[in-house]
């Protein structure tokens, strides 16, 4: 019952709306068949939306991927301490998105943050995420990247503790070096995870980051923060287009239908880059 | 590790405590500024000494953000979302895997489609829904032309308008998101795993479903149990949008939402050692609940991948 009324109800209503033209105050809807989706390929600043979403979530995922990949590294080859170093790392997980976006607007207040600061001095940068629509957009990668290091590095630890011990044994023995194994044997082991997280990071970029963007920079300067589920809200709550913002929700639900969908098919054949 | 290589291990132990630095230092930073009066935090660079004015920030955050009432919201919240999704979840597990009707597979699938979307993607319309929770109903009543139909035996025009909305309330704020099913799939998984054998030995005992349920199932997926309601309570206390939608009365909101007022505005005196004040005590409760149950929690992170 509550998956019917919540979920399948609101799908359906998204679809019918999004093929029609509302007044702004609800009483007419004409239907209008997918002169909403035209409308919206060929509005540029959709377009323009698209693409600032794709270098967000592409930046997002590389930056804490990469980051979580490397920490979780380090920390597997630590032998004291593990525990301690695994709880160091864990936390920032439950920080929520939101609230890391109020961590990096300070530490990259333009007048008082930290980090600012620091990339003013040591870069020469004029920073300045309140005018300028490339800070603006490198001031929220980074705080949602920070947030999902922990989540990524959880991971990797679980992936990397899989990997049989006599593998790695056997290339030492071999002569290969500690890099050489790494290169040579976990990272191929460890495609599986990647490949998974990849695409979980990427829906994250997507979906999640709505409370760092409305925290930060509310879309702005300009549009340059504006992803795709910021525009929806904007469009639907405080534009009140209604039939837009239906259909901007129908091609999100397509996105992740397809995402997920990919990733089922990657999952059941369990391909794993062994040889 | 293999062989002794003390240059390599060296460099491990320091590049995994810059790492730990690079992830701890928003944090860090933000206890100190939050510690410090607000000559200290405008000054550049704000010094790294902690103060001793990390009581009052607390407190003016505390009155200001009017936490207390958010903080309470946030958990109800939070609390009412780990407890409905995992009860629908285990009895939506149970009933799919124990119970051969005719519509096991669609139901399944049906649910299995809800892992796909999250709120996110359907704002507008779940919104319109919990505005009014009827309309489906007024929708088929529209669609049959009923109130034709009833004006005809009633013998005069009766406007029949169904609503009942769930703004501004904790049933509105909690429903919505419980409906997601990714908890549903986890047990399915787990139930799977659980050897027939067992089932049938607590049928053969004259044990009913119900209490094969509560005496079998239940003590089994302890742990799974465990390991949702911390990725649950987190991703409960954590939620955004649905709450800054759905919520307009200030008594509503939940404690991330509040926070945003205590943010400094442009023209603002720098307010920030209140505002990171503010952001700590919100944060913490999900943070505990992850170190305290990190075991768990580590375990349901990895299952749900699965």
């Amino acid at each position: 019952m509550v998956t019917l009324t919540f979920f399948y109800w609101p799908a359906v209503q998204g679809l019918m709306q999004s093929v029609m033209r509302s007044d702004p105050f609800g009483q007419h809807s004409t239907f209008i068949w997918f002169d909403n989706f035209v409308a919206l390929f060929t509005d540029p600043l959709y377009l323009k939306s698209i693409g600032i979403t794709i270098l967000f979530s592409a930046s997002v995922a590389a930056v804490s991927i990469s980051l979580g990949l490397f920490i979780a590294t380090m920390a597997n080859r630590a032998l004291k301490a593990k525990a301690l170093v695994r709880t160091m790392l864990i936390w920032p997980y439950a920080v929520a998105p939101a609230i890391s976006g109020i961590l990096w607007l300070f530490l990259l207040h333009p007048s008082y943050g930290v980090v600012a600061l620091g990339i003013k001095r040591w870069f020469g940068v004029d920073w300045n995420p309140v005018l300028k629509g490339s800070d603006a957009i490198f001031m929220i990668i980074m705080a949602s990247a920070w947030k999902e290091i922990s989540y990524n590095f959880v991971f990797f630890i679980a992936g990397l503790q899989a990997i049989p011990k006599s593998l790695i044994e056997a290339a030492a023995i071999d002569g290969a070096s500690p890099f050489r194994r790494f290169w040579a044997i976990t990272f191929p082991l460890l495609s599986p995870t990647l490949f998974f997280l990849t695409v979980m990071n990427i829906i994250y970029a997507f979906f999640e980051t709505f409370g760092v963007v409305h925290m930060m920079t509310q879309g702005g300067p300009g549009g340059a923060t504006n992803i795709l589920v910021y525009k929806v809200y904007q469009d639907g709550f405080i534009g009140l287009n209604l039939g837009a913002s239906s259909s901007q929700s129908v091609v999100l639900m397509t996105l992740i239908i397809v995402i997920t969908l990919l990733q089922f098919k990657y999952v059941e054949k369990k391909v794993q880059y062994t040889g | 590790m293999v062989e002794k290589t003390p240059v390599l291990d060296m460099l491990t132990y320091i590049l995994l405590i810059v790492g730990i630095l690079i992830v701890g230092f928003p944090i860090i930073y933000a206890v100190i500024a939050a510690t410090l009066p607000i000559e200290d935090v405008s000054r550049v660079p704000m010094p790294l000494m902690p103060g001793d004015q990390f009581l009052v920030n607390m407190k003016t955050a505390w009155i200001e953000g009017d936490l207390g009432i958010h903080l309470f919201n946030s958990f109800i919240m939070a609390s009412g979302i780990t407890l409905g999704k995992i009860i629908v979840s285990l009895f939506g597990a149970f009933s799919i895997v124990y119970f051969d009707y005719r519509l096991r597979t669609v139901a399944f699938v049906s649910v299995f489609c809800t892992l796909m979307l999250p709120v996110e993607v359907r704002i507008l319309p779940t919104y319109e829904m919990a505005a009014n929770i009827l309309g489906p109903f007024q929708g088929l009543w529209n669609t049959l032309h009923l109130d034709g139909l009833v004006s005809w035996i009633a013998g005069h025009d009766i406007e029949v308008s169904l609503e009942w909305s769930l703004l501004d309330s904790y049933t509105g704020l909690i429903m919505p998101l419980v409906a997601s099913a990714t908890c549903t799939f986890l047990f399915r998984q787990f139930f799977l795993t659980i050897p027939e054998e067992l089932c049938e030995a607590a049928k053969m005992d004259g044990a009913s479903a119900m209490t094969f349920f509560r005496k079998i199932l239940l003590p089994l997926s302890k742990t799974n149990i465990a390991a949702l309601v911390v990725i649950e309570f987190v991703y409960g206390w954590n939620q955004y949008l649905w709450p800054l939608l759905i919520t307009t009365n200030p008594k509503m909101m939940t404690a991330v939402i509040g926070l945003q007022h205590l943010i400094p505005a442009a023209d603002d005196l720098p307010y920030w050692n209140v505002a990171l004040a503010g952001s700590l005590l919100v944060m913490l409760p999900p943070i505990l609940v992850v170190l305290f149950m990190q075991r768990w929690f580590v375990k349901g992170l990895v299952e749900r991948e699965k």
